[in-house]
């Protein structure tokens, strides 16, 4: 029984020596080398492999590559668990394990084919009608009893165990497909000399020519693909990507192509990626992708072992596989014959169906020579068998082609059906080239382009051996002229193919008479033409609204085998031509991707990068817990023994109020500013006064947007006359620099100056804390640290073991406290050497939890105050807004909304009960009782343990906030349902007049 | 992913960039007295062409140059690109 379904002759591309073994469904079986899960599973017999998605019927294959709708399994175990996965473009691997999905408890009995027995409740539109009402139902009755019965696979919850990685390639022309015409350009466009790309999705190239009996030159088609193969091999300026699918085209030209690396192989190498994403660039893409031929839509048209007939012919020819021993070929055109002629190599007599009256093409007089009986002017109305195609209900057609005759119930076990073949034009339609309809094939073919895009062959709608050649060499050779000066034309090889008469316009046969079986026209969104009827019926006309209706085309296989016959049945009933109905767009992906190609190798840690400061490991070391800033790991607390976070925080905090605490700030912001223009740049930057700043002196600087918002704040001091070194906040450290560029690049060109990032060039330790004057005295003896040698805001330039240390006496903690700036290479041995003398003082580190506390209990502001929507009045620094000079913003202020009284402004807030924590994000309502919604009066901006009152702190921004000072308002949390009664203070909770840091 | 043109530094892809925003909009001279409309229309309003638009691009994982670019917003076409203190070729 095992691969009882194999064909007679092994001239396909599967070696019989090596057999491999896999499950399915928990039963074992093999298949050989070369074969697809599909083609292994065929030649077991098996079609069963999934339910389809809405109704839960058993499908089986129909088609053998990209087209296929139905044949979607649940490939491997565990967290390399992947669904979804298309069976035909699966190559079998030893040990491979996929099972149906879609279905409980089985493929064969599954509970949920209750849906196909209530078809006649779940018409197009289903979802959006039967769910609409009542409102409430949504969230937790609809939702998840959908999200239930629309199974598909399941994602594994595990981590993604394997490795991708992303490439990026350039060519001058990349050749997408490697059938005829692709082969073709490629060969042109290479000798000619210029740089190629060929990519074929398959695991073999030749695509059409490894299944047609054709002749080029004097070789076949195969032997005419191999031995072009090899030419392109041999050639340096060609790049071969086979297992490759060109599955996006962007803009510019960019396309992206993701190539299967190993997963075909067995025991690949632990470094070998899983799948490659490729960024390809190209100066001109061949779109040489082919065509997928259509299905016929008649009664139960989906069982398994119903498939196309191209699809039943490549499993014959490439993978020597039998789609079944008694087939019904059923076709409105030639090429279904090449199938029965296939068939018939096998011994095997196939029934055929044409609907057309005649045809004299070479293939049909050759199967006619061989004695097979063909029945013209007939088609199938119905089929029978549950789990497998078992009969077919056949008949003639009347004279009109709308009503069977005489029907008949003839057995057989497969059915190959070709309604003639529609051109792949998804990558030029993504390209953005409005296609045209070809009414000599009845499909669309691509148009007029938008980049450097041609599409050739096939998916040009050139469906003959000869115009594919033809094409192929030409366009290679012309678009190569645009890179080469070399003028190498390669001449088109003659070629041999049967001639093939015109196809018949009917895709969709009558219905059996009293009978109403589904005719289907998506098979992977369960779409069928009833509910087409049904969508016009209720009104929707834009091919767009019933494509959205019905869900047609709408799945993963975004309608490959059913949009155009969807369009054409739309076409039928407003008895309107197909480009008149028009339509839809395709968008990337062609075909679906797995995620884990488009993260690539940027998982986990790999995610950003990551900016460590150079005192970094002495953080590590003493057991800091990091806080991500950014891209920067900056220490947030430092915590000893048993303490919890809280402790670590208020005893780092209230050593820096009693003592001395060293703070690792080297990931502020530092901007190099220098030229003649200098201080009337800073002066229009800043909202404060810059001209007369001292040399050798800093200033606290705030800046705004255009819009008067304000957008940063630091020091900056002036080194020299024409040369400033400026701070920002380690957040806006970029955009400042930005902005600044843009100011003197776009705005004020005739400015003087140059300004450089310098952030990674200095170290930044501060040093605060009433003993922090006593310390660095010790340590740097011979500078007057005084507070008349160095006055709050000023700075001196020093060495200290042979390195230049610059001493800033600046502080965001509100004590008294200095900033050593070394060069960033010193910064771990300055660090240690503070350490060291600070011993005798008790100096500990601090992290970002003790700064906040330390900066909310001055009332200075951070981030969480100047978040875009605050102008220098909500925050209090009006008192650092000139109003002598004009600077970036400062119209902005003076309009109405911005001047109102009654804005929200900074304020401190105190728990009454001193002691609940308020929540940051909390807000501010007056009474906390009445009905919602509730007035705002504003939100918590910040908040901490005070150590310096043993209580908690906030700032928050609230309505009017001077004048509600000393009032008792609510500082409700919905999040955590509480309501927290709190008194309003000033927002300069320590030290209000600011005299500790000027001590 | 566009494919932009640096003027200081030639062809590089779109992620080294960011955008800028209408390069035709002048900011009104420092200490010029100004019409609330005139400077909410500076601040705030943007035309929104469908087709040829003028605008800025910083190169910022690059030169750090900011230049002009002549963009079909509806095809990305991108027809000339210049120094600020250059006028595009067309
Ligand atoms: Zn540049």
């Amino acid at each position: 029984m095992s691969n009882a379904y194999r064909t007679k002759n092994s001239t396909g591309l599967i070696n019989k020596n090596k057999k491999i073994n896999f499950s399915f469904n928990g039963h074992t079986y093999h298949g050989y080398e070369g074969d697809t899960l599909a083609s292994a599973l065929i030649s077991n017999g098996i079609h069963l492999i999934g339910r389809s998605f809405k109704y839960h019927r058993p499908r089986g294959f129909l088609g053998v590559g990209v087209e296929e709708p139905n044949a979607m399994v649940q490939l491997h175990e565990g967290n390399k668990s992947e669904p979804n996965i298309i069976a035909t473009e699966v190559e079998l691997v030893e040990g491979l394990k996929a099972k149906s999905q879609n279905c409980w408890p089985s493929v064969q009995f599954d509970i949920g084919e209750v849906n196909n027995l209530l078809n006649r409740f779940f018409p197009a539109g289903f979802y959006y009608k039967t769910f609409m009402w009542p409102k409430s139902f949504w969230m937790k009755i609809y939702e998840p009893f959908i999200r239930k019965a629309a199974g598909m696979g399941v994602a594994p919850l595990q981590p993604d165990p394997d490795r991708y990685e992303h490439n990026y390639e350039h060519c001058d022309v990349l050749v997408v497909g490697s059938g005829p015409s692709g082969l073709a350009s490629a060969l042109a466009a290479a000798k000619n000399g210029a740089r190629v790309i060929l990519a074929e999705d398959k695991a073999n190239f030749g695509g059409s020519l490894l299944t047609d009996e054709v002749t080029i030159g004097n070789m076949s088609g195969k032997e005419w693909a191999n031995d072009t193969v090899a030419q392109l091999k041999s050639l340096p300026n060609v790049i071969l990507k086979k297992r490759s699918q060109v599955f996006g085209y962007y803009d510019h030209n960019m396309t992206v192509m993701i190539e299967r690396v190993s997963d075909h192989q067995e025991n690949p190498s632990k470094y070998t990626p899983r799948q490659r994403l490729y960024y390809i660039r190209a100066g001109e893409v061949i779109v040489s992708t082919g065509s997928i031929e259509r299905p016929i839509s008649f009664g139960n048209n989906d069982r398994p072992g119903i498939l196309l007939a191209s699809a039943a012919k490549e499993y014959m020819t490439v993978y020597e596989t039998l789609v079944g021993k008694k087939p019904i070929i059923f076709t409105n055109n030639d090429t279904a014959y090449s199938t029965a002629l296939e068939f018939l190599k096998n011994d095997i007599t196939p029934v055929i169906l044409d609907t057309r009256n005649n045809s004299n093409g070479e293939l049909v007089k050759e199967v006619k020579q061989k004695g097979v009986n063909i029945r013209f002017n007939s088609g199938i109305a119905d089929t029978k068998g549950h789990l497998k195609i078992k009969s077919a209900v056949i008949g003639e057609l009347d004279k009109d082609k709308e009503n069977f005759t005489n029907l008949e119930n003839i057995d057989c076990d497969c059915i190959c059906m070709s309604g003639g073949w529609t051109p792949t034009v998804h990558l030029s339609s993504q390209a953005g080239n409005k296609l045209k309809f070809n009414e000599e094939i009845d499909a669309f073919v691509p148009d007029k382009k938008r980049q450097r895009e041609s599409a050739v062959g096939a998916a040009n709608g050139s469906f003959t051996l000869n115009q594919s050649l033809a094409e192929g060499f030409q366009v290679g050779f012309d678009l190569s002229n645009k890179f080469t000066d070399n003028n190498i034309e390669t001449n088109t090889p003659n070629s041999k193919e049967p001639k093939y008469e015109k196809h018949e316009r009917l895709w969709c046969m009558p219905l059996p008479q009293g009978k109403k079986p589904k005719r289907f026209i998506d098979f992977q969104n369960d779409v069928a033409v009833s509910d087409v009827e049904l969508a016009i019926r209720e009104g929707f006309r834009s091919i767009e609204h019933v494509k959205r209706y019905t869900t047609l085309g709408m799945a993963g296989d975004q309608g490959k085998t059913s949009n155009l016959n969807g369009l054409q049945y739309v076409s039928n009933i407003e008895k309107k031509i197909v480009p008149e109905v028009g339509h839809t767009t395709f968008r990337p992906p062609y075909t679906p991707v797995t995620i884990g190609a488009i993260v690539g190798r940027e998982v986990g840690s790999h995610y950003l990068p990551t900016r460590k400061s150079p005192i970094h490991n002495w953080h590590e070391e003493n057991n800091a817990v990091f806080v991500a800033a950014g891209l920067w790991q900056r220490p947030r607390y430092y915590p000893k023994e048993s303490e919890n976070m809280n402790d670590a925080v208020n005893r780092e905090a209230a050593n820096v109020r009693t003592n001395v605490g060293i703070c690792d700030v080297t990931t502020l912001g530092k901007i190099d500013i220098k030229g003649p223009d200098a201080p009337e740049f800073l002066n229009r930057v800043y909202t404060n006064a810059w001209l007369k700043l001292p040399v050798g002196k800093a200033r606290y600087g705030v800046m705004l947007r255009e819009d008067g918002m304000v957008f940063d704040d630091g020091t900056t001091s002036r080194l020299s006359e024409n040369h400033f070194h400026m701070t920002t906040t380690t957040a806006q450290a970029a955009n400042v620099l930005s902005h600044l560029e843009y100011y003197l690049q776009v705005v004020w060109p005739e400015l003087d100056v140059n300004v450089l990032s310098t952030t990674e060039q200095w170290s930044g330790i501060a040093v605060a804390g009433p003993k922090s004057r006593e310390l660095l005295s010790k340590l740097f003896p011979n500078i007057d640290l005084s507070n008349e040698g160095l006055p709050f805001m000023g700075l001196v330039d020093t060495n200290i073991d042979g390195i230049f240390a610059r001493i800033y006496r600046i502080s965001f903690s509100g004590e008294l406290a200095y900033e050593v700036n070394v060069e960033s290479n010193f910064g771990l041995h300055m660090w240690k050497k503070i350490m060291d003398v600070g011993k005798s003082f008790n100096i500990e580190p601090y992290g970002t939890e003790a700064l906040s506390t330390l900066r909310i209990e001055m009332g200075h502001v951070a981030g969480a105050e100047l978040d875009g929507r605050a102008v220098p009045f909500d925050v209090g620094l009006n008192g650092m807004v000139s109003k002598k000079k004009d600077f970036i913003g400062k119209r902005s202020l003076s309009k109405e909304a911005f001047t109102s009284e009654d804005r929200q402004t900074i304020v401190g807030l105190v728990p009454l009960d001193k002691r609940t924590k308020i929540p940051e994000g909390s807000h501010i309502v007056e009474n906390d009782k009445v009905a919602s919604p509730v007035p705002k009066l504003g939100h918590v901006s910040s908040s901490c343990w005070s150590v310096e009152y043993n209580n908690p702190f906030s700032i928050a921004i609230i309505k009017d906030g001077k004048n509600k000072i000393g009032k008792n308002l609510f500082a409700v949390s919905p999040l955590k349902d509480i309501s927290i009664p709190v008194e309003v203070v000033s927002s300069h909770y320590v030290d209000p007049d600011g005299e500790r840091v000027r001590s | 992913m566009l494919e932009i043109k640096c003027p200081y530094c030639g062809k590089r892809s779109q992620n080294e960039f960011s955008y800028g925003g209408d390069a035709t909009v002048k900011r009104p001279t420092l200490g010029e007295e100004i019409s609330t409309e005139d400077w909410d229309n500076f601040v705030y309003f943007r035309d929104n062409p469908r087709g040829k638009h003028t605008e800025l691009w910083h190169h910022v994982s690059g030169c750090r140059q900011w230049f002009k670019a002549s963009r079909d917003t509806a095809t990305h076409e991108i027809f000339d690109t210049c120094k600020m203190n250059e006028a595009f070729n067309e």
